[in-house]
């Protein structure tokens, strides 16, 4: 899938993703507001699809993984930048937000169709016809991002545990 | 085990609040049909949607007072402050501990050896159901203040000094230890002040190690027979960086808009007239920081056009606070006490800033909107200075009134 980039600078805070006033509602609301401050036009024109391209340290400040949530609420493909607030990193592919470390990820200009690989790590611009290799998703982690997040890879190995125990030993 | 692999721990305590806690980790439970690995491992502090205002807020708290009972948690703290400084308080936190905490500023305990760092409330319902989380082995980056710190300079001096040197992602998601005769010399909850931002330098965690300090401050809490001297670094152990900064030359720092980054000594901001000082957070309203706005306040008025708000931390140092002193000091100067709870520092609940309001804050975070409206403009500093700040009605260097 390809999608549109939306493209941020350095140091994007989680407040800015996830604004602290709409904390207490639930993500429905929560996205309609994210990133309001920094692009008003964010939440009401990005498509499912669209990457995100961030500077560095990409998601600094709170845990909350609202930030990530609203994110994949809006039907981002994945989160693009040089490097990750270490949080925001765990967040997003907990919650099934790939996120790629991409040294080059400033070549991304706003606008530009780009298609993105998190496996591989291969990163295409579709509008430059340029190749960016990023890092691909930790090995130990490329299982659960594939299963959606934690949650639904839980539920598998929950599951798989269950119906070993009805099995019984061999 | 080498810097840079990856393991799985044990996890030996989880703490949440009710904001990524009970109201995230219930209804995945429920989806999961699975029961928390060990409620004894458990500790929940309400602080972020106190005072309950709202349908929402008091849903949210519902929420907790309702799950502790049913998952057996019966480390419930409701009401008592912020967990940060809850957890430490009631004698949760010691040496060599490995524990999560559901909230960024987890770090903070660091300040008593144990190896502690925020998660998001997904990742705690992971840790919830297994018991374990992944994690890549940190390099150590050493930050090493030698010299005496001067009259009137503290913890949050250091910590916004170095946030600006080495930026939001200089701890660059590993463990940063404080060491140095300056750091030693801190007391346990200026320890905490500085491990607590070891969040705004983007480190997992921040680390200072054990000692005496540490050792009367777990037995006052009822943390005892803490083996305090076997949790030290590895003498020689290899560093990643290691950065050596002189305490005696710093002067009292004060970040401007929109960032910790962005600190420069007090005076420079001299000509800045505010309107609010606020005294709160895990980050500034500790007893200790109580006791440094005091030092400042006493026989003093907050000036005219300036209100100025006190949040203690907790119910403890707050009424500690009372018995000593402290707090008449504060109120007399002309103090509006609130709820002993994240309040504005979070941003969550009714009570923001207004549009264009300056506000010097002794919280850690000052991004725009956080705090309030978008066009307020929040400057942090230590208490010393938020209380010099208030008496002036400008930003002030403290020392002029701690001659
Ligand atoms: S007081 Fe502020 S920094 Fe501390 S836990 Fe609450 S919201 Fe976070």
């Amino acid at each position: 899938m390809s999608g549109r980039a939306w493209v941020f600078g350095d140091n994007l805070q989680t407040d800015m993703l996830a604004p602290g006033q709409y904390m207490k509602f639930g993500i429905e609301e929560m996205a309609r507001h994210c990133l309001e401050l920094v692009e008003p036009r964010f939440a009401t024109d990005v498509r499912p699809g669209d990457v995100v391209v961030g500077g560095r340290n990409f998601g600094a400040g709170s845990s909350r993984e609202q930030a990530p949530q609203a994110l994949r609420h809006l039907g981002v493909a994945a989160v693009i930048a040089p490097s990750f607030a270490g949080l925001f990193y765990r967040n997003s592919l907990n919650l099934g937000l790939p996120a790629l470390v991409c040294a080059d990820a400033q070549k991304i200009r706003a606008g530009d169709s780009v298609r993105a690989d998190p496996e591989t790590g291969r990163i295409e611009n579709l509008t430059t016809g340029e190749a960016i290799a990023c890092e691909p998703i930790p090995p130990h982690l490329i299982c659960m991002v594939r299963d959606g997040g934690l949650l639904p890879h839980l539920e598998k190995r929950l599951a798989r545990e269950r119906s070993a125990r009805q099995a019984g030993p061999e | 085990m080498a810097p840079g692999e990856i393991v799985t721990c044990r996890v030996d305590l989880a703490m949440m609040h009710d904001s990524g806690g009970p109201r995230r980790v219930k209804p995945m439970l429920e989806k999961l049909g699975a029961k928390v690995w060990d409620p004894e491992k458990i500790v929940v502090i309400t602080d972020h949607y106190l005072p309950a205002d709202d349908e929402e807020s008091r849903n949210i708290i519902r929420i907790a007072r309702e799950w502790v009972k049913e998952a057996g948690v019966q480390k419930f703290y409701d009401g008592v402050g912020i967990c940060h400084v809850v957890l430490p308080e009631k004698g949760h936190l010691r040496p060599g501990l490995f524990a999560v905490g559901g909230d960024s500023h987890s770090p903070t305990g660091g300040a008593f050896g144990a190896y502690m760092f925020g998660i998001g409330a997904t990742e705690m319902l992971g840790v919830l159901v297994t018991g374990e989380i992944w994690l890549t082995v940190p390099h150590t980056i050493l930050v090493e203040w030698s010299g005496k710190l001067g009259r009137g300079v503290v913890a949050k001096d250091l910590i916004l000094f170095l946030c600006t040197r080495l930026g939001m992602n200089g701890g660059k998601y590993q463990a940063v230890q404080y060491a140095g005769d300056a750091v030693a010399a801190l007391s346990m909850q200026e320890r905490m002040t500085l491990c607590n931002m070891a969040a705004e330098l983007g480190a997992q965690t921040g680390l200072v190690a054990p000692d005496a300090t540490t050792r009367a401050y777990l037995d006052a809490a009822g943390a005892t027979g803490v083996e305090v001297e076997r949790w030290q670094g590895d003498a020689g152990a290899p560093v990643l960086e290691h950065h050596r900064l002189d305490a005696a030359a710093l002067a009292p720092q004060v970040s401007a808009p929109h960032s910790p980054a962005n600190a420069a000594p007090a005076q420079e901001f001299a000509r800045t007239a505010i309107d609010v000082a606020y005294i709160g957070a895990c980050t500034g309203a500790k007893l200790d920081d109580l006791r440094m706005a005091a030092s400042v306040l006493k026989g003093r008025k907050t000036a005219p056009n300036v209100s100025l708000l006190l949040a203690p931390a907790s119910l403890k140092d707050q009424e500690t606070a009372r018995e000593e002193g402290t707090l008449g000091i504060l109120l007399d100067a002309g103090a509006k006490l609130l709820p002993n709870a994240c309040g504005v520092c979070a941003g969550y609940g009714g009570f923001r800033f207004g549009e264009n309001a300056v506000v010097i804050s002794s919280t850690a975070r000052n991004s725009r909107g956080r705090m309030g409206a978008a066009s307020s403009q929040v400057y942090l500093g230590s208490p010393y200075t938020v209380a010099a700040s208030a008496v002036a009605g400008r930003i002030c260097d403290p020392r002029e009134f701690l001659a």
